[in-house]
C-alpha cells in the first residue's frame, strides 16, 4: 500500500543511506502519523487488557436505566443501551474481542500463507504450479461471503470466526512470500547454501524466511485491520460468537433504536474506526521504515 | 484484435478450471455440513419413516460413492441446477438470478462513483502535493479507508433520513408506488443514493490514495519532462500524459476487488434492505437454508471470475505494452 503521508524530507541519496544505516525505530519514529497510530493502538490495547479492571460493569449486565445518553448519568459516562447495559463497559470488553480475534486470525493466516508461499517459491516446478492454483482459487472466492458461509456451516464461535478469517486471508501472504522466495532463491547466498549441501528445509527456515520477515510484518499489520473489520461485519450480521460482546454486536443491538438513540450505534463504530485507522497508520509507518530505500518521496 | 483473441483462447480454459475448482470447494462444504439434503427435507415435512427417507436418499443419489456424487454435482452445476430452496419454494438458481440485477446495479454504480471520485481526489492531491488541499484529502482518505461500510450506512440514515428527511432509508423503490417512466427511474435513483455512497466510500479512499501515489510517480518520469519542455502547461501534461498511465493500476484493482466489494454489498444491502443477493444471503443464513447460501457463493464466485477475465482483457486493450501471458 503506498503511503499517503510522508513527513520525511530526505531526498538526497546520502541522507537516505544514513537513514538506512540508523536503526529501524529511529526511522519509524520520524513518521508522525505512524507514531500516533502506535500510541493509539497501545491505548486501545491497554483498555482491552485491563477491561475487567477499567469497566465498571460486565458487558451483559443490565447495570442501569436503559436509553441513557452519554453524559446523562455520571455512573454511565457513555450511556446505556436498550436494556440498560453500560456502553463503556461494552466497548472495553469489545476491544478485547476485536483485537484478539484480529491477532489470532492474522497469526493463523501468516503461518499458513508463509508455509505455502515459501514451499511454492523455493521449490518451484509442479509444486509451485499446484500451490499457486490452490491459492488462486481461494483468492477468487469473495472473501466476506466465504467467511459467512464457513461460519454458518460450522456454527458461530470464537474459534470458527478466527479460522474463517484466516482461511480467506492467507492467500495474500502466500503470494507475497512466494515472490520473495523466488527472488531469494536466485541470490548468491542461497545458491552457496545449496552448493555446500544444506537441506531445503534448513535453507527455507534459516535463510529464506528470515529475509521475508519485513514484508510479512507490513502485510500482517494491515491484515489485523481487515480482520477487525471482518469480525465487526460478522457480528453486525449476528454471525459472531453469541456469548461474546463485540463492537459489531453492539451496533446491531443499537440499530433497533437508531431513530431515538443513535449514540448506541455511533460509539462502537467510532471504536472500530479508530482501531482500524491506527493499524493502517502503523502499517504505512512499518512499510516506510522497513524499506528505507524504497519509501520516502 | 487478433492478439486479444489469442489471449482469450489461452485464458478461457484457465478460467473454467478455476470455476470447476470452486464448485468442488462448494461440494466439500456441502458434505461437511451436519446432515444431508434428506435430513433437511425430513425436517421440513416432519417425515420420520426410515424406509421412506432411505428411498429418498437413493432417489437423490446420496447412497452413491463420493466421487460419483461429485461428478453428478458438477454436471448439475454446469447445467445451472443448484438445487431447490424449500424456504422460498423456488429453484436456487432462479432465486439468485432474480436478485442478481439489483446487486449488479448497486455494485456497478458504486464502482463507477469510486473510480470517478477516487481519480479526481487523487489527481487533485497530487497536483497540490504538500499543501492544505493535499493534506485534507489524505486525512479524509485515511479515515474513510478505516470506516466500516455498514456503520457509515447507518450514520447516513441517521443524518439523511431521520434528521433531515431527505432520502428513503430502505428498499429499492417506494412500496405501492405506481410511478412509471422517468418518475420510476428517479424513485429508484433516490433509493440508490445512500447505498451506493456507503458502498463506494471505502473504494473512493483507496483509489484516491493509489491515484495520488501513481500520479506523483509518473509526473517525475522523463517523458513528462519532455512534454513540459515542448511547451505544455503543468495541468496539460498531467491530464493528457500522466493521467492515462496513472489510471492503469486502478483498472487492475477494480477487477481484483469485485469479490471484496461483494462483501460490502452484503452489509450495505442488509442495512438498506436492498433486494439483492447480499440480502438473500443474509436471509439464507438465518433460515439455515445452507443450500441456497452455497449457491450464492458459487454463482458470485463465477461472476468474479468472469469479471476478472473481462477486466484483464480491458487492461490488455488499454495498454498494448502488456505481455499477454
Amino acid at each position: 500500500m503506498p503511503g499517503s503521508t510522508h513527513a520525511l524530507s530526505s531526498h538526497s541519496p546520502p541522507a537516505a543511506e544514513a537513514a538506512a544505516r540508523r536503526g529501524f525505530w529511529w526511522r519509524y519514529r520520524r513518521n508522525r502519523p505512524a507514531l500516533g497510530g502506535l500510541l493509539l493502538l497501545c491505548a486501545i490495547g491497554t483498555i482491552a487488557a485491563a477491561a475487567p479492571l477499567l469497566a465498571p460493569f460486565g458487558p451483559w449486565d443490565m447495570a442501569g436505566a436503559p436509553f441513557l445518553w452519554p453524559g446523562e448519568d455520571p455512573a454511565h459516562r457513555l450511556g446505556t443501551d436498550v436494556l440498560g447495559r453500560d456502553i463503556f463497559s461494552g466497548l472495553a470488553h469489545g476491544a478485547r474481542v476485536s483485537l484478539s480475534i484480529g491477532l489470532a486470525a492474522t497469526c493463523a493466516a501468516v503461518v499458513i500463507g508463509t508455509g505455502m508461499g515459501a514451499l511454492a517459491g523455493y521449490l518451484g516446478g509442479w509444486m509451485d504450479a499446484i500451490l499457486m492454483r490452490i491459492t488462486e482459487v481461494f483468492q477468487t472466492i469473495p472473501p466476506f461471503l466465504f467467511v459467512i458461509v464457513l461460519v454458518a456451516v460450522f456454527r458461530p464461535s470464537i474459534a470458527t470466526v478466527i479460522l474463517a478469517i484466516a482461511v480467506v486471508s492467507w492467500p495474500a501472504v502466500a503470494r507475497l512470500v512466494r515472490g520473495e522466495a523466488l527472488r531469494l532463491r536466485r541470490t548468491e547466498f542461497v545458491q552457496s547454501c545449496i552448493v555446500i549441501g544444506m537441506t531445503d528445509r534448513r535453507i527455507i527456515l534459516t535463510q529464506v524466511l528470515p529475509n521475508c520477515l519485513a514484508p510479512i510484518i507490513v502485510i500482517a499489520s494491515v491484515m489485523v485491520a481487515t480482520a477487525v473489520l471482518t469480525e465487526a461485519g460478522l457480528a453486525f450480521l449476528g454471525l459472531s460468537d453469541p456469548n461474546v460482546m463485540s463492537w459489531g454486536t453492539m451496533i446491531s443491538i443499537g440499530r433497533e433504536a437508531l431513530r431515538s438513540a443513535w449514540y448506541m450505534v455511533a460509539l462502537p463504530g467510532v471504536a472500530i474506526l479508530v482501531t482500524v485507522l491506527s493499524l493502517n497508520l502503523i502499517g504505512d509507518g512499518l512499510n516506510d521504515a522497513l524499506n528505507p530505500r524504497l519509501g520516502a518521496d | 484484435m487478433n492478439r486479444l483473441g489469442r489471449y482469450t483462447a489461452r485464458r478461457l480454459p484457465q478460467t473454467i478450471l478455476v470455476a470447476l475448482a470452486i464448485a468442488m470447494v462448494n461440494f466439500v462444504l456441502l458434505h461437511l455440513m451436519p446432515g444431508d439434503l434428506v435430513d433437511v427435507l425430513a425436517g421440513e415435512s416432519n417425515a420420520t419413516d426410515r424406509a421412506y427417507l432411505d428411498d429418498l436418499r437413493r432417489k437423490f443419489g446420496l447412497d452413491q460413492p463420493l466421487p460419483v456424487q461429485l461428478l453428478s454435482y458438477l454436471w448439475r452445476v454446469v447445467q445451472l441446477d443448484l438445487g431447490f430452496s424449500f424456504r422460498h419454494n423456488m429453484p436456487v438458481a432462479t432465486l439468485i438470478l432474480d436478485r442478481l440485477p439489483a446487486t449488479l446495479l448497486l455494485m456497478a454504480a458504486a464502482i463507477g462513483l469510486a473510480v470517478l471520485l477516487g481519480v479526481v481526489f487523487g489527481v487533485t492531491a497530487a497536483r497540490f502535493v504538500n499543501t492544505a488541499i493535499d493534506r485534507v484529502i489524505s486525512v479524509l482518505a485515511l479515515v474513510f479507508y478505516a470506516t466500516p461500510v455498514f456503520w457509515i450506512g447507518l450514520m447516513m440514515i441517521v443524518l439523511f433520513t431521520i434528521e433531515l428527511g431527505w432520502l428513503p432509508s430502505s428498499g429499492m423503490a417506494t412500496i405501492g408506488g405506481s410511478a412509471s417512466g422517468i418518475a420510476a427511474v428517479l424513485d429508484v435513483a433516490r433509493h440508490m443514493v445512500m447505498p451506493v455512497l456507503a458502498l463506494s466510500l471505502f473504494y473512493v479512499a483507496l483509489y484516491a490514495r493509489i491515484m495520488r501515489a501513481a500520479m506523483l510517480e509518473v509526473l517525475r518520469l522523463d517523458y513528462i519532462g519532455a512534454a513540459r519542455a515542448k511547451g505544455l502547461t503543468r495541468g496539460q501534461a498531467a491530464r493528457r500524459h500522466a493521467l492515462p498511465n496513472a489510471v492503469l493500476p486502478i483498472v487492475t484493482l477494480v477487477g481484483v476487488q469485485v469479490g471484496h466489494m461483494m462483501g460490502g454489498a452484503i452489509l450495505v444491502e442488509t442495512v438498506f434492505a436492498w433486494p439483492g443477493i447480499g440480502r438473500l444471503a443474509f436471509e439464507a443464513v438465518f433460515q439455515r437454508d445452507l443450500n441456497l447460501l452455497l449457491g450464492i457463493l458459487l454463482l458470485s464466485t463465477i461472476m468474479v471470475v468472469t469479471i476478472n477475465f473481462l477486466v484483464d482483457l480491458l487492461y490488455a486493450w488499454l495498454d498494448p505494452r502488456i505481455e499477454l501471458s
